[in-house]
């Protein structure tokens, strides 16, 4: 089983701490991971604005890097989740269709595909779990409030492994971020009200981390507890779960 | 702002949010009913089915709303009431207009009824010389202030106790500072009374209309519909053409989703059965369309006729509760709303389907399952397509996807902005960026994930 490690634009420059943990964790998983280094950004930004059209080429590029591997995992779930949606290739839809089928956030290879059950992390500190939207109601990561089902979290199954971790409990555990991709620009007053109130609801419940398997969240929410001058850091899941004794 | 000049979503917002304790108050309102509907739904094992169940009768509906249709009508005036058919809000205040003219009435009394606001009918009427009556008491205050309802079941959510203590001293001539919620309840029922006692003409809204017996079901929690319905010497009823159920039973399915998925409650507590008119009595059904067949007409919209207008979209949208309904300004706001709006004027309107991050939660308490946010995503490539995006975001588009269609351009383009993150910040760190008004920009790392890997990936391998 070879995986080609998806590692979205912004996380490739802005984040690589999250990329280098979410690497060697699938190695130390045993896991032949290969990055293809031409790869860029999945199209989401142009996608969610409404320019889909104008994604082709971005779409198309994801096909060449990725199309030959078995799995194809990333430490993003809403990059995951647009290419799942959205990757088409019009010359050769049934080359997509495999794509968006192998495509897999990193949290749901670990449960589903690798089915991990032991993990050999330390991380000793309080730690609330925000679910980001696209990762909870696209992924389906962990069971959304609003339904009425039997609740189970993908994060929370692998966070649980961690010696030493204590997850604290949310009042609202799957509300939104504000972050919504170029929202957080066009609806900046919005944006940063709704980013305020998700970081509040994680310090009144004294996390001392925030942690999520999306990063474009965790960036929005970083931004408002600097802010805030807050001593509150976000961190990837990646490094978590990659995180030594 | 939008192009004519007007406020558009963001910039509506940004004003609701500048009074943040206002929106502290007004976000918890909304997620306390959310979370009552959350307790309601779950107290119900077979929630889920329901929700199938009810989004399938609607499918069948609007699949056949033709049919339908004509059945309701033949069933109408089989029990004697009068069938109008309106094509736009102008025929439909027509319709209702010469229904009184011919009575010689100056005076009608409403229940609530979001279309004859879409209708704008109030102020069409108050032009020919009749005074309309909003008789639901959050209608009622919102009318008082000259003020659209902010959402299609709690019209006057926005406000607070004391704002409305405000408007009855004003209007009805309550005591300064009075704001006990009871008290001024009593003041408004009193008040209200009185005009149900002596109008007589009614007009209500329809919730459900059943094409197999030709009846219709209105659902209030204050009986103000009934309280006009009963007294009217001449009641008319308006609807949107898609309020069509297609037997009496399924009523059972809607009834149990509706308030719950509303408010919290079992059942509204009034939900009344209209179907002949009294001896002496008129009676008048007026269908509407007034775009509705157009939208049946869009592949990827068509669902959105489905709604039953709970309101639940907005109880749960982060955006609704943080920006307030009338920021969306359409009759209809939140996010059914964004999706209905286009339809009606595209151009008006091309902010709506952007006023959301897509979290998808609106899809998922849809008692209908409309899947909302989907059509939020496929609205906004309408929109682009049909040339109302904003020229600098087309621009903006159109360069950030050849930077990241190509490696090469990309890479460049990252070291670059990681560069100025670095060493000289407040060429970003400025008023000018949107980001770094409210929140803080990330530190930017020396190298990117690519540059490491570079380097390392023999050690890795």
């Amino acid at each position: 089983m070879t995986v080609g490690l998806f590692i979205p634009c912004y996380v490739n420059q802005l984040y690589p701490q999250a990329a280098i943990a979410t690497l060697e964790l699938l190695q130390k998983l045993n896991v032949d991971v290969v990055y293809p280094s031409k790869q860029t950004c999945c199209g989401q930004p142009m996608a969610n604005s409404g320019f889909e059209h104008l994604t082709q080429k971005c779409n198309d590029l994801f096909i060449e890097n990725f199309a030959s591997f078995d799995y194809i995992v990333a430490p993003s779930a809403s990059c995951v989740l647009h290419v799942k949606d959205h990757l088409h290739a019009p010359e050769n839809e049934q080359l997509a269709v495999s794509v968006r089928s192998k495509v897999y956030e990193l949290v749901e290879f670990l449960t589903d595909i690798l089915k991990v059950e032991k993990l050999n992390a330390r991380f000793p500190h309080k730690v609330g779990i925000h679910q980001s939207c696209h990762g909870l109601r696209g992924l389906h990561l962990a069971q959304m409030s609003e339904l009425n089902a039997a609740p189970f979290s993908k994060p929370a199954h692998l966070l649980h492994m961690v010696q030493d971790l204590e997850l604290v409990s949310l009042e609202r555990p799957d509300e939104c971020c504000g972050f919504g991709g170029t929202f957080c620009i066009a609806e900046e007053a919005v944006s940063v009200k709704m980013g305020k109130d998700r970081v509040n609801d994680h310090i009144k419940n004294g996390a001392e981390y925030i942690t999520s398997p999306d990063l474009s969240c965790l960036m929005h929410m970083e931004g408002i507890l600097h802010r805030k001058r807050s001593k509150v850091k976000v961190v990837h899941i990646a490094q978590i779960l990659n995180s030594t004794r | 702002m939008k192009p004519n000049g007007t406020k558009d979503h963001a910039a509506l917002a940004e004003d609701f949010i500048k009074d943040e304790e206002r929106v502290n108050w007004h976000d918890g309102s909304l997620w306390w009913i959310r979370q009552k509907r959350d307790k309601a739904a779950k107290n119900i094992p077979e929630w889920e089915e329901l929700r199938e169940a009810a989004s399938q009768i609607k499918s069948n509906v609007i699949s056949n709303l033709h049919e339908y249709l004509l059945q309701f009508e033949a069933n109408l005036q089989k029990n004697g009431i009068t069938v109008h058919w309106a094509d736009s809000a102008q025929e439909h205040n027509e319709i209702v207009y010469s229904i009184l003219k011919a009575k010689g009435f100056t005076e009608m009394v409403k229940s609530k009824s979001m279309l004859t606001e879409e209708c704008q009918l109030n102020e069409y009427l108050a032009e020919r010389g009749i005074d309309v009556i909003n008789s639901d008491l959050g209608e009622y205050i919102q009318q008082i202030d000259n003020e659209p309802p902010s959402h299609i079941v709690l019209p006057c959510i926005h406000k607070r106790k004391e704002e409305i203590g405000e408007l009855f001293h004003e209007h009805l001539g309550t005591e300064k500072g009075l704001s006990d919620p009871t008290l001024l309840t009593r003041v408004a029922r009193k008040h209200l009374r009185n005009i149900f006692m002596t109008r007589r003409a009614a007009l209500t809204g329809v919730n459900f209309a059943v094409a197999e017996t030709g009846e219709y079901v209105v659902c209030t929690n204050e009986g103000n519909a009934d309280m006009g319905a009963h007294l009217s010497e001449v009641q008319i009823a308006s609807m949107g053409i898609e309020k069509i159920i297609p037997q009496k039973k399924h009523l059972g399915v809607f009834l149990r989703l509706l308030a719950r998925s509303a408010t919290g409650q079992p059942i509204t507590i009034y939900s009344s059965h209209f179907k002949k008119p009294r001896k002496g009595q008129e009676m008048h059904m007026i269908l509407v369309d007034a775009g509705r067949s157009r939208q049946l007409g869009r592949a990827d919209f068509r669902d959105s006729l489905k709604c039953i207008k709970c309101g639940a979209c907005m109880n749960t949208c982060p955006v609704y509760r943080k920006s307030g309904g009338l920021s969306y300004h359409n009759t209809i706001s939140g996010p059914i709303g964004a999706i209905l709006a286009p339809n009606l004027d595209m151009k008006r309107h091309a902010d709506l389907p952007f006023a959301s991050t897509l979290c998808g939660s609106c899809s998922n308490v849809c008692p209908v399952k409309i899947n909302i946010h989907d059509q939020l995503y496929k609205w906004r490539q309408e929109i682009v397509k049909e040339g109302y995006a904003a020229n600098t975001k087309a621009l903006g588009m159109k360069a950030m996807s050849w930077t990241l269609s190509s490696p090469g351009s990309y890479t460049a383009a990252g070291k670059a902005g990681r560069w100025v993150l670095k060493n000289i910040p407040i060429a970003i760190n400025n008023k000018l960026n949107p980001w770094y008004k409210g929140r803080d920009m990330p530190d930017g790392p020396k190298e990117s994930f690519s540059e490491w890997y570079e380097k390392n990936k023999d050690d890795k391998s």
